[in-house]
């Protein structure tokens, strides 16, 4: 770990427990994120990308328990602070915004009771001087006349105006990782480009580095510098993002784009019917010991099937988990 | 084939699969005192032809999915006329329900929530079948095992009940009710945003060879427009209640004529060629219980001018052969 690196995720591993069983739903996943960087995670869903975040920010809870390996932020290990230190870097240092803006503002506060709760929990502020903070914040997400919109409940906004709102939550108190779990999800295509930008001019004015989890390939190769891709609770692919969806080498990876219906993709090659990955998602209770692909892979020979192939390194830059990359 | 059964198949050859024109929906909405009009559906004309899939892409709160529940004949229309097959939709929904389902059926987004979880899936499958007048069960069951196969899903899938499948097969399940007493259209309302991304493919790759083998036509709603490239022959796109442009899917893609399609079209992230910045359209849609005086796209419309923000919404303006564009910039010059 070097000074550069913000967060560093190692051989972590969480477990689903039910009725005594235990079922991996994460195994030995580890990345780094340095300061200032944008890192992408992308797969579908049940691929454990959620799990993740919410395991980096402290809030996993029962039945998920993490089984295995550490998470350093910032030189600290996480799951050795007690709640209270967690709670004092959590929405401080480390800062979160979710899929869904409705479910996760509160629907009887006012907003700027909202953002100004960040000032007076995490800097000692009075209530007058975090409501002006709170103003500057609004105004900096672009939310039209910030003075009066503060007053303002958050089943009066739209849902753009409310990912602002969580957006400036989010960035109050300057944070040193902000953590998007599919920060664009819920809104229209149209609202995305706007929101996704907001959220990377104002990271980078503050030097705060993002770990944007999502599902959508094209959104992650446009505004990350790695992508890290998982399948089945494993990463199996992690790249510079320039790199990964032009030369993907895992067939997991390689699969996913030429399954995709991409825009213009008809108008160059006509319309052929798309590659299929045949089979599904496995469940989480269904997987066996060895690669997570192996069951829909074209490649699978019998080592797939018995062992976890290990994280190895890219000729060029990057890592992959794979027996059969060529 | 029960020729009784699906009498009205044969009649219906020479009309279009659907007609629908000058189609208004709108809805009285109580704000505090005042009473307002939702013009969720404001004047739409559209048909679709037997064999042929037409997208429908628009953002959420443009009307699409009002349009869909008003050519099943889910909601009661203003004005205008929707024609299935030939058959009045409002007509037919007094008089003869069971006429308008066998013309037009729907895919839902959502194949978790569409299903009935207490029913087997044949029971799921058979029971359109007998509501239709079907009462053989050799016949019946002859038809839920051919259907099944159509979609890819073995026989024995007939026992099991709708817990035991994932998204995507839930989705073939879906396909196979709507598509089993053979309708002239089929309406898929964003039928593959709810299914993981390696299994969209398939759902894909399933309609399109339904609708080449069967001769349906599709109404192909989405707001994923490379899905909407891929599936179909022609596309409207729709803002705020109404059509702004309607053409072949090639010209929509090559030469979009609407600064909204533009847009629409330059808002989508692509993973492969990545572009440095965005081209985007300012703000958000505005409530279609306010419009915006004139075309209603004009305030985000980086190209707006006067006659935009003052005058009437525009009308048609025909470009090449079948490609219409609502926009005062084409019709009035610069």
């Amino acid at each position: 770990m070097t000074a550069q690196t913000i967060l560093q995720v190692d051989k972590l591993s969480i477990a689903l427990r039910l009725k005594g069983q235990g079922f991996p739903a994460v195994s030995n996943l580890s990345f780094s994120v340095e300061r200032g960087e944008v890192f992408g995670l992308v797969g579908e869903s049940g691929c454990g990308k959620s799990l993740c975040a919410l395991t980096i920010a402290g809030l996993l809870r029962d039945p998920l328990h993490v089984t295995g390996g550490r998470i350093d932020f910032d030189g600290q290990d996480i799951n050795r602070l007690s709640n209270r230190d967690m709670r004092r870097l959590r929405g401080n240092r480390v800062a979160m915004i979710f899929q869904e803006p409705m479910t996760s503002l509160n629907p009887l506060m006012t907003i700027g009771d909202q953002i100004g709760e960040m000032f007076e929990l995490h800097e000692n502020m009075s209530r007058r001087q975090a409501r002006l903070k709170a103003v500057e914040s609004l105004e900096q997400v672009q939310v039209p006349s910030p003075e009066r919109r503060i007053r303002d409940y958050p089943h009066q906004l739209s849902g753009g105006m409310r990912q602002r709102v969580m957006i400036a939550i989010a960035l109050a108190c300057n944070p040193a990782l902000l953590i998007a779990d599919e920060p664009t999800t819920a809104l229209d295509v149209t609202i995305q480009a706007e929101i996704v930008e907001l959220i990377l001019d104002l990271c980078k004015a503050r030097g705060t580095a993002v770990l944007m989890i999502s599902h959508d390939l094209g959104l992650v190769a446009r505004i990350c510098n790695r992508v890290a891709v998982m399948y089945a609770g494993s990463i199996v692919e992690e790249r510079a993002a320039s790199e990964v969806f032009v030369d993907p080498r895992h067939p997991y990876t390689q699969g996913l784009l030429a399954s995709l219906p991409r825009l213009g993709r008809r108008l160059q090659e006509g319309r052929k019917p798309l590659m299929e990955i045949k089979g599904v998602v496995p469940a989480l209770t269904e997987r066996g010991p060895g690669c997570g692909f192996a069951p829909r892979c074209s490649k699978a020979t019998d080592i797939c099937w018995a062992d976890m192939p290990a994280a190895t390194a890219l000729s060029g830059s990057g890592k992959i988990r794979c027996y059969h990359h060529g | 084939m029960d020729d009784l059964l699906f009498k009205d198949a044969s009649a219906a050859a020479n009309f279009d699969a659907l007609d629908v024109c000058d189609l208004c929906v709108h809805y009285p909405v109580r704000e505090g005192f005042r009473r307002r009009l939702l013009k969720a559906v404001n004047g739409v004309t559209i048909n679709i032809r037997a064999g042929e899939c037409l997208g429908l892409v628009g953002e959420s709160g443009c009307g699409k999915s009002t349009l869909a529940q008003a050519i099943m004949g889910l909601v009661p229309i203003t004005s205008g006329s929707i024609r299935v097959a030939g058959q009045d939709v409002t007509d037919a929904v007094q008089r003869d329900p069971l006429s308008q389902a066998r013309n037009v059926q729907m895919v839902f987004q959502d194949p978790f929530a569409s299903l009935n979880p207490r029913q087997t899936v044949r029971q799921a499958l058979a029971g359109p079948l007998r509501l239709h007048g079907m009462t053989n069960r050799d016949e019946i069951e002859a038809r839920v095992v051919d259907m099944l196969a159509r979609v890819g899903m073995k026989a024995d899938a007939a026992d099991r009940r709708p817990h035991e499948f994932s998204g995507g097969q839930r989705q073939r399940i879906c396909i196979a009710r709507a598509l089993i007493i053979q309708p002239k259209l089929l309406v898929c309302d964003e039928p593959v945003s709810a299914l993981d991304v390696s299994i969209r493919a398939q759902i894909i790759n399933l309609l399109l060879q339904l609708k080449d083998e069967l001769g349906i036509a599709l109404l192909m709603i989405s707001h994923d427009l490379g899905v909407v490239e891929h599936m179909s022959d022609r596309i409207a796109v729709m803002y705020l209640g109404r059509i702004v442009e309607e053409g072949i899917w090639h010209d929509i893609f090559t030469a979009p004529a609407h600064p909204y399609t533009q847009a629409l079209i330059a808002s989508i992230p692509d993973p492969i060629a990545p572009a440095e910045t965005l081209r985007r359209m300012k703000g958000e849609a505005p409530s279609a219980l306010r419009p915006p005086p004139g075309c209603a796209f004009n305030p985000r419309c980086p190209v707006a001018f006067d006659a935009c923000r003052l005058g009437d919404v525009p009308y048609f303006t025909p470009l090449a052969q079948a490609h219409r564009v609502r926009c005062h910039l084409l019709s009035q010059g610069q």
